[in-house]
């Protein structure tokens, strides 16, 4: 039991932390750290950058990065901590691996070349109006038309929709069996004919997710991924890899040297926040917790290939559920930080351009909506309950 | 970067784990906290077969050579067991000053006994005054001719009315909250002037107040620098820390299959309860907890031999202060998924509770621990 890295590993960091100083642009790094919103250019500038690396989990005949668990686990701490994630990329991370794992030679010659430079901005057409939490009664139907699907439905928080090039889409194949057994999964133009999206603004002012419509959408069925009706088994195993990944441990130990330094300089009591011991052991129980999950993180890298796929998937529950809770707990750590300056209103496009004189300290404008935009941390890919279901049955057998 | 148990440290596990399943049920230990001892000496006897009671100390002593690992793999097994022996006072306590400060000839005379099993040990650094702080010290050493005399009381003295010796803290110098002008001493129990009111604890241990008045201690007794042996207290608190957590990880273990168990047997409604979801979901996260947990016990024990103090320490604390936290989750919750059985004596789960609530008050809470680690700073740096 050692807590050491080796030192090809030690080396890979240092790699890793030359590669995002020499490469991500100084302002993308400024606003992340800030808390501003991006552009879609930014963001696409961004995830091009971390891609040119190398893209974990891929193998490497695709243009996978080829790491180590472990190396993937650095690869992913660094980037947090830089901060160099301008967006989660639905394309590499999500859509890419069910393509090389189940799609045909087509496909994985045509989509991951262009996913691997961000050339088409993925987005993940899966909840409905009807169908959060119990995704598999989703009810958006495909039906055949010759070497066409016609697709009819509708998509909810949608992220990023209205940037989208291509959905990743489950849809309804066979009505008339077990909700899960008549799904299929689909890859969608967002330019095609019938599609309408409407941006939904959030509690936070944003407007990072979307409704998608699909009104008479003709798809053509080269774009079916798998077979037909085996899309929950391809969800299940996209589900599995995007909780796996979730556990923010470098964002939350990013915020809370961010914390940290903004204690230091705001003022209370006639001395200093940073001083207050009352504060500082709140802050303190949030690092208890963080590195906790940075070890629980740490086991799962570490026996990542002598776990079974299963009991992976559960254990990544884990971190999901947990690391959810943590990253709320930084973004209520930074409103108690804030103070009275977290009241004024910035709009959406005032936090992309950053170009509005400052109201009170310059910093203190992101914190109430990142506050408030914490909420969606343990509801998105699978809300925490639905975590809880999920280890209940999977680890406890209950 | 690896969680893996070595060749040589998963034998050790096989073989406590072993020795827990054929001599440690709950029912044995029942029958052990009957005899007079409080618990038994045939279990002792059987540590020292396995070469557990000689396991931390150097080969040339007639130990093992064993390290924090070793130590947290037989800790979470006797937690999983709630063994009763005074392993932990006098193995790790005890031991611990030993290894820090004893001189080669004061080794030499104890460790082989320990490791045979013929000599049990105390450490008593805790007075009533005191709480958790180590440094808080009002019993005298008062030197002259001979030696030293000791006066005064220490309290909470785990382990204190079997043991064959006794380390005592005392001030040489200074006064009672000085971190400097403190000795460690090697008493024999049997000492005159030396009286133990001995007792039950609420975990089923026993435990020991402690009264010195006028007893005399020879120079050959003292163990490091009579004025200045703070830092081989806190180190030896530092791992006694480390051995509890892994101990509370055995119990927290233990609580969580117990309770799942039991949520797969018992019906109520006319279905098994555990098909509930609200009782999925605490069962879920008392795994969540013991997961957690279990990691820090790994990283204290990884970081307590750590040289930088700065580091050690808050590594230390910081398992402390979760597995704090886990202890009442996971304690409070096992008992209310078992209703009204758990809160009973005849069944195994309270126990564990009141184990584990008892660890928490050892060696610093969770909040002594947290106020630590936010004067050291906490355990992340601002850039």
């Amino acid at each position: 039991m050692d807590l050491a890295f080796t030192d090809e590993e030690t080396a890979f960091r240092i790699e890793i932390k030359k590669y995002l100083r020499d490469n991500v642009p100084s302002d993308i790094q400024r606003k992340l750290l800030e808390g501003h919103k991006l552009s879609k250019s930014e963001m696409v500038a961004g995830a091009r950058v971390l891609n040119k690396l190398g893209i974990p989990n891929w193998p490497k005949q695709y243009g996978g990065a080829g790491w180590t668990p472990v190396q993937h686990y650095i690869f992913e701490e660094e980037v947090q901590a830089y901060p160099a994630r301008t967006t989660y990329d639905y394309g590499a991370a999500l859509v890419a691996p069910v393509i090389y794992t189940f799609g045909n030679e087509v496909q994985k010659k045509y989509y991951l070349p262009r996913i691997a430079n961000v050339d088409d901005w993925w987005c993940q057409g899966f909840s409905e109006p009807g169908a959060g939490s119990d995704l598999a009664s989703l009810r958006t139907r495909a039906v055949r038309d010759g070497d066409h699907y016609l697709v009819e439905g509708q998509k909810i928080w949608t992220s990023a929709a209205q940037y989208a090039d291509w959905m990743f889409c489950l849809v309804r194949t066979n009505p008339d069996v077990k909700k899960q057994q008549g799904i299929s999964f689909l890859l969608i133009d967002m330019k095609s004919p019938g599609i309408t999206v409407r941006p939904i603004q959030l509690i936070d002012g944003g407007h990072d997710v979307c409704e998608v419509f699909l009104d008479g959408v003709r798809v053509q069925t080269e774009n079916l991924v798998g077979e037909e009706n085996k899309g929950w088994d391809y969800a299940k195993y996209l589900l599995g890899n995007e909780r796996a990944i979730d556990a923010s441990v470098g964002i939350c130990k990013a915020r809370i040297q961010r914390i940290k330094e903004l204690a230091a300089r705001t003022g209370l009591g006639g001395g200093r926040l940073a001083d207050q011991a009352a504060f500082r052991e709140k802050v303190c129980a949030v690092e208890v917790q963080l590195k906790a999950l940075e070890m629980t993180q740490l086991r799962v890298v570490a026996e990542a290939p002598m776990q079974q796929s299963g009991a992976q998937d559960a254990a990544s529950s884990i971190l999901k559920l947990k690391g959810s809770e943590i990253e709320q707990a930084t973004a209520e750590l930074l409103m108690d930080l804030v103070g009275p300056y977290a009241l004024p209103y910035f709009s959406e496009k005032e936090r992309m351009t950053g170009d509005t004189p400052n109201i009170g300290p310059g910093w203190a404008a992101m914190i109430a909506p990142a506050y408030f935009s914490s909420r969606a941390a343990s509801i998105y890919s699978g809300s925490s309950e639905i975590q809880k279901n999920i280890i209940a049955k999977a680890i406890l057998g209950l | 970067m690896n969680f893996d148990l070595s060749d040589e440290q998963r034998l050790l596990q096989d073989s406590v784990e072993r020795l827990i399943a054929d001599w440690y049920t709950f029912d044995h230990r029942r029958s052990y906290q009957e005899d007079k001892a409080g618990y038994s000496e045939a279990m002792w006897a059987r540590y020292a077969e396995l070469g557990l009671l000689a396991l931390p100390f150097a080969e040339k002593h007639g130990g093992f050579g064993g390290g924090a690992i070793d130590i947290m793999t037989v800790m979470e097994a006797f937690g999983k067991a709630l063994i009763l022996e005074p392993y932990f006072a006098t193995v790790v306590l005890a031991g611990g000053v030993l290894r820090y400060g004893a001189s080669e000839q004061q080794k030499m005379d104890i460790i082989p006994q320990i490791a045979k099993g013929s000599m049990k040990l105390a450490f008593a650094y805790a007075e009533p005054q005191s709480r958790y702080d180590l440094f808080d010290v009002e019993t005298k050493a008062t030197r002259d001719a001979d030696g030293w005399t000791l006066n005064g009381a220490k309290g909470l003295v785990l382990c204190g009315d079997a043991a064959d010796k006794i380390v005592v803290t005392a001030r040489t110098a200074g006064d009672t909250r000085d971190t400097d002008g403190i000795g460690l001493f090697l008493v024999d129990a049997e000492a005159p002037g030396l009286a133990r009111r001995g007792y039950a604890t609420q975990d089923g241990l026993r435990a020991a107040e402690i009264t010195l008045h006028n007893v005399p201690v020879r120079f050959a007794q003292v163990i490091g620098d009579p004025a200045g042996s703070l830092p081989i207290i806190s180190r030896v608190a530092d791992e006694a820390v480390a051995a509890l957590c892994a101990e509370a990880v055995g119990c927290f273990i233990k609580m969580q299959t117990i309770t799942v168990d039991y949520l797969k047997t018992r019906e109520q409604f006319g279905r098994k309860i555990g098909t509930f979801q609200v009782l999925q979901h605490s069962a879920v996260d008392i795994l969540v907890e013991l997961e957690q947990s279990r990691s820090m016990a790994m990283y204290a024990a990884m970081m307590v031999s750590e040289c930088d103090a700065t580091k050690r320490e808050r590594a230390v604390s910081a398992a402390k202060v979760q597995i704090g936290r886990s202890a009442k989750a996971i304690g409070h919750q096992s008992i209310q998924l078992h209703g009204a059985i758990g809160m009973t004596m005849e069944y195994s789960i309270g126990h564990y509770f009141k184990r584990a609530a008892m660890i928490e008050r050892l060696f610093g809470d969770g909040d002594h621990h947290l106020r630590r680690l936010a004067a050291l700073g906490g355990l992340i740096d601002p850039h």
